[in-house]
């Protein structure tokens, strides 16, 4: 699975990180996006779903690990 | 519990709610005593609290406003109770430094930060559509950059001692401000006797309402200059819904005041130069695109433990003193014997925009990384 590590980029870079990753996957695979802090979590949570795609995440010992699946 | 607020506050209802209520309390803070159209202004009270140290000397504009500490410390509340507090430092602070320098410095030619713009607008203050219109220029420059892989780089964890400097430094003004000492004779603490420092509410008013805004916008992540680059950057309508609802409540408390007179001249705290009122704006939205965040924002960040915000602030403050020691700041129109002077800046303010905009165009064009 491709990974984006986006923890410890503020506002908007892990989103702009994201959407440049999301331009190259193929449809139906999934993106791991790690990020620090809930801001991070939030915006790229909210982006994805702008993209149609299905988001999930759990917490890491150091933030968050989003789950991206492109439709 | 505390996840059913965290939802809400990420709702679109939550940023509304943070808005309106920044909105409301504004305009009730002018009416409780702080300069018209200015019961908000990250740049002008940060410039106050330059003045108050003797960082400058521009009389009429020395105050240590409650409401930056509040703001501070309001957001270190919402960030420990919803343990978001999290201490981090380290992604490029010295640029961070000059970004926080010159976005004063165009703040000031204008004589207001993005929330002020939008207050005195709000306020019938016709000039803010053209200092809003430079923001949204400066905003939007700054976009592009980040689209051509502009980034400040990494922030690292630290240690707690780090994420708490900002907070106990806030304290201190506080202490300073309620005991007023007297460093010297004829020395700091300086607090103005007349102009846009005088004018201020009384400080358990200033310190509650800063914060409730500092513990709201914690949660919400409520940024002016996010709102403008977000809907540039990928249409998304997030955080501007919440900056509408502070134009149209601050708007509606005004009327209900009597705080509003529409027109270009003669505005409080306000010059009608429409250049450098642009100009100014446009450094400023530049360098807060490029640094991330508006001033709020940056002091809500710092409030949460981001040591990064906590160097732009400093920044802010510093490029505050050198705005009113080297008369770079914008002088308000004024009405002499029934005619109008117009105000704007001097030679050097004019010198320093355009510096600032070409610093910030250099460091746009070397701070880049392709993204992997």
């Amino acid at each position: 699975m491709k990974t984006v590590d986006a923890r410890g980029f503020s506002c908007p870079e892990p989103v702009l990180r994201t959407r440049n990753a999301l331009k190259t996957l193929p449809a139906g695979e999934e993106l791991e996006v790690l990020v620090e802090t809930v801001t991070s979590r939030e915006n790229v949570r909210r982006f994805a779903l702008t993209q149609k795609c299905e988001v999930s995440f759990d917490e890491t010992e150091d933030g968050f690990r989003l789950i991206i699946r492109k439709p | 519990m505390s996840d059913r607020f965290t939802r809400f506050f990420a709702s679109r209802w939550g940023i509304v709610l943070t808005g309106a209520v920044i909105g409301l309390l504004a305009s009730l803070l002018q009416k409780a005593g702080n300069p018209p159209n200015m019961g908000i202004c990250v740049a002008c009270f940060e410039r106050d609290i330059a003045g108050a140290l003797g960082l400058h000397r521009a009389a009429v504009v020395q105050y240590i406003r409650p409401e930056i500490i509040a703001f501070v410390l309001g957001s270190t509340l919402a960030a420990l109770f919803f343990r978001e507090f999290k201490p981090r430092a380290g992604s490029a602070p010295i640029v961070r430094f000059i970004l926080g320098v010159f976005a004063m410095i165009g703040a000031l030619a204008f004589l207001g930060c993005p929330w002020r713009a939008l207050l005195r607008l709000a306020g019938g203050d016709l000039n803010a559509i053209v200092g809003l219109a430079g923001l949204v220029i400066g905003i939007t420059i700054g976009v592009w950059f980040l689209k051509q892989g502009y980034t400040l780089g990494r922030s690292y964890p630290v240690p707690a001692s780090v994420g708490w400097i900002m907070p106990v430094l806030m304290v201190g003004l506080l202490l300073l401000l309620l005991f007023q000492p007297q460093f010297s004779e004829g020395g700091a603490i300086f607090f103005s006797e007349s102009g846009p420092g005088s004018l201020h509410a009384a400080v358990w008013i200033s310190l509650g309402a800063g914060l409730i805004i500092g513990f709201l916008a914690q949660r919400t992540r409520f940024c002016t200059m996010g709102s403008i680059r977000d809907v540039i950057l990928m249409g998304d309508t997030h955080l501007i819904s919440g900056v509408g609802a502070l134009v149209v409540i601050a708007f509606i408390v005004n009327l209900i005041f009597g705080q509003v007179h529409f027109g270009f001249a003669a505005q409080p705290v306000a010059h009608s130069n429409h250049l450098w009122n642009f100009l100014g704006m446009v450094l400023a939205g530049l360098a807060f695109a490029l640094a991330g965040g508006c001033p709020g924002r940056q002091l809500f960040l710092s409030g949460e433990g981001d040591g990064d915000s906590a160097v732009f602030v400093l920044g802010m403050i510093t490029g505050a003193a050198f705005s009113h020691n080297f008369s770079l700041a914008g002088s308000p129109d004024k009405l002499v014997d029934g005619a109008l002077v117009v105000g704007g800046i001097s030679t050097y303010g004019q010198a320093a925009v355009i510096l600032g905009i070409l610093v910030c165009l250099v460091l746009g064009f070397t701070l880049r990384e392709r993204f992997e």
